[in-house]
């Protein structure tokens, strides 16, 4: 990946991030943390790696993406905004009544929203049943599921890990948002996750362990994890919950809790900045 | 025969449709779609003993177009409830034949009994809920099953029903059948308790007792029509069912009448509790569920009516 690219990439991810904030102030509601520590997995996925067609959303042959964390479902939406698949105007109609932007996903795939989710532990299950479509078909999409930490805690998540293998279903790349915390605080304080790779490995995966806010280095591990055939593929991608967004980095409270208007105003000046700082970090480098 | 072997051949004819995928819990031996299997076997999956997995892959399934056909006890149905209501949720072509279900799997007890599963599927938006009472009524419902449009429960029974329709019989969804017509008053009942209900009937007749007899498979959606017609033209009502009296057909039956044409109902079912191991029949009788039970709820709701 060249150096235009990963500022595009990073700048995409500032802007949605921007919007994640936006719309879950508006809302009054929603889950700022754990949708910021999936920016940049998003940004890579919808703007580098996944397959897509905005003008023709419910395009046959497209890749998808199940969003198993649901209530990170904001960074979704930013993303379906940034993509075109949305129009900017519903930045402010998170979690309105008879809103396309419900509170957690529901499946639309003329809008790329793949699957109903929100109670925890399906997507790896529901991906695995569109990607044993697509073998069924003889389809060459892939199925990239996003899965958090805390949601390994849930026995359909190890049932589904099990199908894939046993079935082969190589067109299936997970990715686990390890940011570490879940809503009463650290996953191995509430019910131990770890070890998380020798249990994926353990299931028969292929499993990469990178960085989850270091965009080239997520791009070359979809890149590797898609030339595996034979079975299906994990990345575990270390974050940090409300990356980016300076107030909310490592609090549990920001889990469900987004900021008030006073404090996004407050806070856009400085996030611009260091924004701007970071971009020039690039240039340097 | 029973209904989950006529279910199992009719999936075999209908098979060929190629967007059928069959979903098994390991028991295709026991629900009979083991001959789907045979035939083919590329549009089969075994989940193994995963029941909670097997619904939830069954909606990707769903998403990508293919008509889902989930086969297994009716009791480890109940298991995968959190997927349940995603498919209920989005209105998926997936259609449940749960087979084992009310006390027919009599001797294993109430841990592989379902006295609950039409409750819990009627409260279910889009789905619908069928209870076929034999083996021409069941191939007739999974043929149907082709066509109609969204998330259904087909409730099978594990035991020989006795064959009460004829060969040519057509099971039309939301539309209950009228066996007896009658004056004094109206039987609706639906799976087992139809042949306990045809008997009832008959009993009654010898004691000068006119007491019509509809078949109610189609619990949701419901014939209202035929429901508030039998009341109107006999002025009492009992249900059979072999499911507990809370939320199954009686429940469904009473909700239509207290809210278009109240009459005196009586209802044969299982009153509030789980089942246990016994042979079927002994079941049946230990719980009310008999020709017997029927025919003097019949006596009790004519009193009523008075």
């Amino acid at each position: 990946m060249n150096r235009e690219e990963v500022k595009k990439l990073k700048e995409i991810s500032y802007k949605m991030m921007l919007d994640v904030l936006q719309m879950t102030t508006e809302a009054g509601s929603g889950h700022p943390g754990g949708s910021l520590s999936s920016k940049d997995i998003i940004a890579v996925l919808f703007f580098k790696v996944m397959r897509h067609s905005p003008r023709n959303p419910a395009w046959e042959d497209r890749d998808r993406l199940v969003f198993s964390k649901g209530h990170a479902v904001p960074i979704l939406y930013a993303a379906l905004i940034e993509a075109g698949y949305l129009d900017r105007s519903y930045v402010t109609e998170l979690r309105k009544l008879g809103s396309p932007l419900q509170g957690h996903p529901e499946w639309n795939p003329n809008m790329m929203i793949e699957a109903t989710t929100g109670s925890l532990g399906n997507g790896l299950a529901i991906a695995n049943g569109i990607a044993f479509a697509g073998k069924l078909r003889k389809k060459d999409y892939r199925v990239y599921v996003l899965m958090g930490d805390g949601e390994l805690q849930e026995g359909t998540v190890w049932e589904a890990a099990m199908f894939a293998s046993h079935y082969a279903l190589d067109n299936v790349i997970a990715v686990v948002d390890r940011n570490g915390l879940q809503q009463s605080g650290p996953t191995e304080k509430s019910l131990s996750v770890e070890p998380i790779a020798e249990k994926w490995k353990a299931f028969g995966w292929s499993v990469q362990e990178v960085d989850g806010h270091d965009v080239e280095a997520l791009y070359e591990a979809f890149r590797a994890a898609g030339e595996i055939s034979g079975r299906p593929k994990v990345i575990i991608a270390h974050t940090t919950k409300g990356k980016g967004s300076l107030i909310g980095e490592w609090v549990t409270e920001f889990h469900g809790k987004p900021l008030s208007r006073q404090e996004l105003e407050k806070l856009l000046p400085q996030l611009e900045e260091k924004h701007k700082e970071e971009m020039k970090e690039l240039d340097v480098n | 025969m029973s209904t989950r072997e006529a279910f199992g051949k009719a999936l075999v004819r209908i098979g060929s449709e190629s967007s059928i995928v069959v979903l098994d819990a390991d028991v295709s031996g026991s629900t009979k779609t083991s001959d789907f299997r045979k035939i083919y076997p590329e549009r089969f999956i075994n989940f193994g003993i995963a029941e909670e997995n097997l619904f939830a892959t069954a909606i990707g399934l769903a998403y990508s177009g293919l008509k889902v056909y989930a086969s297994l006890y009716s009791v480890f149905v109940l298991k995968a409830y959190d997927q349940l209501r995603i498919i209920a949720h989005d209105n998926l072509e997936v259609k449940v034949f749960a087979s084992h279900s009310g006390l027919t799997n009599a001797s294993d007890g109430w841990s592989h009994q379902t006295v609950e599963d039409v409750a819990v599927f009627r409260a279910l938006p889009n789905f619908k809920v069928i209870v076929p009472a034999d083996a021409v009524e069941t191939d007739s419902v999974t043929e149907e099953s082709l066509r109609i449009r969204g998330p259904m429960y087909v409730r099978l029974s594990r035991s020989e029903s006795p064959i009460i329709f004829d060969k040519d019989f057509r099971f039309e969804v939301g539309k209950g059948n009228v066996l007896q017509d009658g004056s004094d008053a109206y039987v609706i009942a639906n799976g087992n308790m139809l042949s306990q209900a045809i008997k009832a009937v008959e009993k009654l007749k010898k004691e000068g007792i006119r007491a019509g007899l509809i078949n109610m498979s189609s619990v949701k959606p419901l014939d209202e029509g035929l429901i508030i017609k039998a009341a109107k033209d006999s002025g009492a009502i009992v249900t059979a069912e072999e499911h507990s009296i809370i939320g199954g057909l009686g429940g469904a039956v009473a909700e239509v009448l207290s809210g278009s044409y109240p009459v005196p109902v009586e209802f044969v079912g299982i009153k509030d509790s789980f089942g246990q191991s016994g042979k079927l029949e002994e079941l049946f009788e230990f719980y009310g569920l008999t020709a017997e039970n029927i025919a003097s709820s019949v006596k009790k709701v004519l009193e009523r009516k008075r």
